[in-house]
């Protein structure tokens, strides 16, 4: 029994401690982000691993998405004669919340765990041991750039998302399905308001693009240097970035459509 | 090294794509084109019951929507619902102008239509509407049914 | 500066003309074991100072001090007449770039060719027009025989070659002195021949100070000028490679000899032999 509280104990104090040290290095990249403005080379190359690369994916997603909500909705909505709504439910459940969630699960699972691997590596092969003795600041070097690297391309990549997603139901749906071209358009468009969905929309992303950059990166630079660390390491990115969005997405969601 | 140019052209085309799909959600999937910066200015009106009507609901004149409501609140002294509502300054009124609550369609959103009177003068910001019609709540439609109902026999 | 010298120099009892790493008292812990137990040694300038001991006791983690990424319980380390524990971050990396270090595996950054390697600290650290970057890099190769492979990747490169590189990396800010970490171990006879040589006239040449930190005997003794032997987080004994060789203490004896038995037990502490197999 007291071997159980002890771990526990043990469990809680070292989540906290884990979560300072987060901390401290989130400070330290905030800091360091200034200068990487100044060498865009670094950013440039950081853009292109991490959401050049994650590009189809989403893409592809989106597009399927897209086609089954189409799909599904249509059934649904033809039990209250309500087809010609079609638009406007795709649309809203992509912007508001699929497009944001989806798209950031998406990318922990692509590019936050690959970020985990690579500087977890660089960790066990000593590579930013290296560049401490050589007075290069790794986190200026390495950190910074994919850091902002994601944070710039989360919001990108929902959009993507998102009007592809609508793209794609208007495929099935108008192309398919026999909806009318125009009430698709105009009903979303008069459903859909530009301040209270697109851009919570984008605020979402952008602080999903924040949580998983700093999990993955943070993961990464704490692992214990070995392959089984390295390895553990990427599961947790993954598991943690996924627990941390849709917690964050409740929250979000609870206080920007919870007025209306 | 060949592969930066490639890169470099890469990441642009990814951040054009990106920054193209934010506009056209803001263009095709919302109401941002109808919601421009146009003038716009106040009137009220008060009802009695204002019953589903919600801020940012359409005002219309003859199916064509010309505004929006910005604010509901209850006017302490009679215990009226006061509707302030946005008018594009593009649309005048004159200054008899009747408003109802009426629902569109079968899915219930609420909505005010504008009836223009035969005034020759129009209304001003801040102008308040006289004659108005108040929103159909089920439960009197009902009652008065059955009180019709039982009055026959 | 002369007088801070001084100063400086009494109050760490250095004589920073002839030593330039100075460790006073050193004690460090990592969890509860004790790594470092109050242990005091002096790197003399301009010789090849050998740091020997079983692996585990901790001779990466002394470099680690040196360099300033550990923080000692208890003591100080001085380099150059600096305290590197009290610098200033941007103090410590200026005393970084005169220090080189040779890390065990190379580490050198897998994204970047043999040549972007070795000039990465010259476009950090110096305005230099790339011309004269590219100058620098080729003499620095040329100098541990790798001029050609300049256009490899790290992963094409062979350990041997890898470190060489890393060598090069290492001296390309002229740095005072430079710390290698475990350079002979596992090599092949040949690669060990080079690094040897290298090693040697590197710091002949470039007037530099050495500081190897390893446990093969064999080759360390060719080429020490003074050796420290460290056991159990003290010093177990010190000197030049004949000293060290002809020591009294039985412990510095088993480690140079390689004996399978002596003060470090060959058996791991057990209960006696006979009721262990016998019990029921």
């Amino acid at each position: 029994m007291t071997h159980f509280l002890q771990r526990l104990g043990h469990t809680t104090l070292s989540s906290f401690a884990k979560l300072g040290r987060g901390s401290f290095f989130l400070i330290q990249i905030l800091s360091a982000c200034l200068s990487v403005f100044l060498r865009p080379k670094l950013l440039i190359k950081q853009l292109y691993s991490v959401g050049v690369l994650s590009f189809l994916i989403i893409t592809i997603s989106g597009l399927f998405v897209g086609m089954v909500l189409g799909l599904q909705g249509f059934y649904i909505l033809s039990d209250f004669g309500a087809e010609e709504t079609l638009g406007i439910m795709v649309a809203a459940s992509l912007v508001r919340e699929l497009g944001p969630v989806v798209s950031a699960l998406l990318f922990a699972g692509r590019a936050g765990s690959a970020l985990t691997a690579e500087i977890g590596l660089m960790k066990a092969t000593e590579q930013l041991s290296g560049m401490e003795m050589m007075a290069i600041d790794p986190i200026k070097r390495i950190i910074a750039p994919r850091f902002l690297a994601g944070f710039i391309s989360m919001p990108l990549l929902s959009a993507l998302f998102s009007s592809i997603g609508v793209l794609g139901g208007h495929m099935i749906g108008v192309g398919v399905l026999g909806v009318d071209d125009g009430s698709y358009w105009a009903q979303m468009q008069a459903g859909l308001d530009f301040q209270d969905d697109i851009i919570n929309g984008i605020i979402k992303s952008i602080v999903f693009g924040f949580a998983i950059s700093w999990i993955s990166l943070f993961e990464g630079y704490d692992t214990i240097p070995t392959s089984e660390g390295v390895s553990r390491a990427t599961t947790r990115t993954v598991v943690n970035s996924a627990f941390t969005i849709l917690g964050l997405d409740f929250i979000l969601t609870a206080l920007m459509f919870g007025d209306i | 090294m060949q592969n930066t140019k490639t890169q470099d052209t890469l990441v642009g085309l990814f951040v054009a794509c990106g920054i193209a799909a934010l506009f056209f959600m803001a263009m095709q999937i919302s109401n941002l084109s109808a919601f421009s910066n146009n003038k716009t200015y106040t009137i009220t009106a008060n009802f009695e019951n204002s019953g589903g009507l919600k801020v940012k609901s359409p005002v219309s004149v003859a199916g064509v929507r010309i505004g929006r409501v910005s604010n509901i609140s209850i006017n302490k002294d009679s215990y009226e619902s006061v509707v302030e509502m946005l008018i594009e300054a593009q649309y005048n009124l004159p200054d008899d102008t009747s408003a109802s609550i009426f629902t569109a369609g079968l899915l219930g959103e609420q909505y005010i239509s504008l009836e223009p009177g035969g005034s020759e003068d129009f209304m001003q910001q801040g102008g308040m509407i006289d004659i108005t019609q108040s929103a159909i709540v089920l439960e009197e439609v009902i009652g008065q049914f059955l009180f019709d109902k039982a009055a026959e026999e | 500066m002369t007088y801070k010298k001084i100063i400086d120099a009494m109050e760490n009892g250095v004589n920073s003309d002839t030593e330039i790493v100075s460790i006073q008292n050193l004690s460090f812990s990592r969890g509860d074991r004790k790594i470092f137990n109050g242990i005091s040694l002096n790197i003399p300038r301009g010789k090849i100072t050998a740091i020997m001991g079983p692996s585990g006791t901790g001779k990466t983690t002394l470099l680690k001090l040196i360099g300033g990424q550990l923080y000692p319980d208890q003591g100080s380390v001085t380099v150059d007449n600096h305290n590197v524990h009290q610098l200033k971050r941007a103090d410590l990396y200026t005393l970084r770039k005169r220090m080189g270090m040779l890390f065990q595996s190379g580490a050198l950054l897998t994204d970047l060719t043999v040549f972007d390697n070795v000039a990465l600290p010259l476009k950090e650290h110096t305005a230099l027009s790339n011309s004269m970057i590219r100058s620098l890099v080729l003499l620095k190769l040329q100098a541990v025989g790798l001029r050609g492979a300049r256009d490899l990747m790290p992963n094409e490169l062979s350990g041997g070659m890898a470190r060489r590189v890393a060598l090069a990396r290492a001296i390309a800010l002229d740095p005072m002195m430079i710390m290698y970490d475990e350079p002979f171990t596992g090599q092949d006879p040949i690669s060990l021949g080079i690094l040897v040589k290298l090693i040697k006239e590197l710091n002949n040449a470039l007037g530099l100070t050495s500081i190897i930190v390893s446990h093969d005997v064999e080759e360390t003794l060719t080429i020490a000028d003074y050796i420290y032997v460290l056991s159990d987080g003290k010093v177990a004994g010190q000197g030049t490679p004949e000293q060290i060789s002809n020591s009294d203490s039985e412990w510095v004896q088993q480690f140079i000899k390689g004996n399978s038995d002596g003060p470090v037990h060959f058996h791991y502490p057990a209960t006696d032999y006979h009721k262990d197999l016998f019990e029921i």
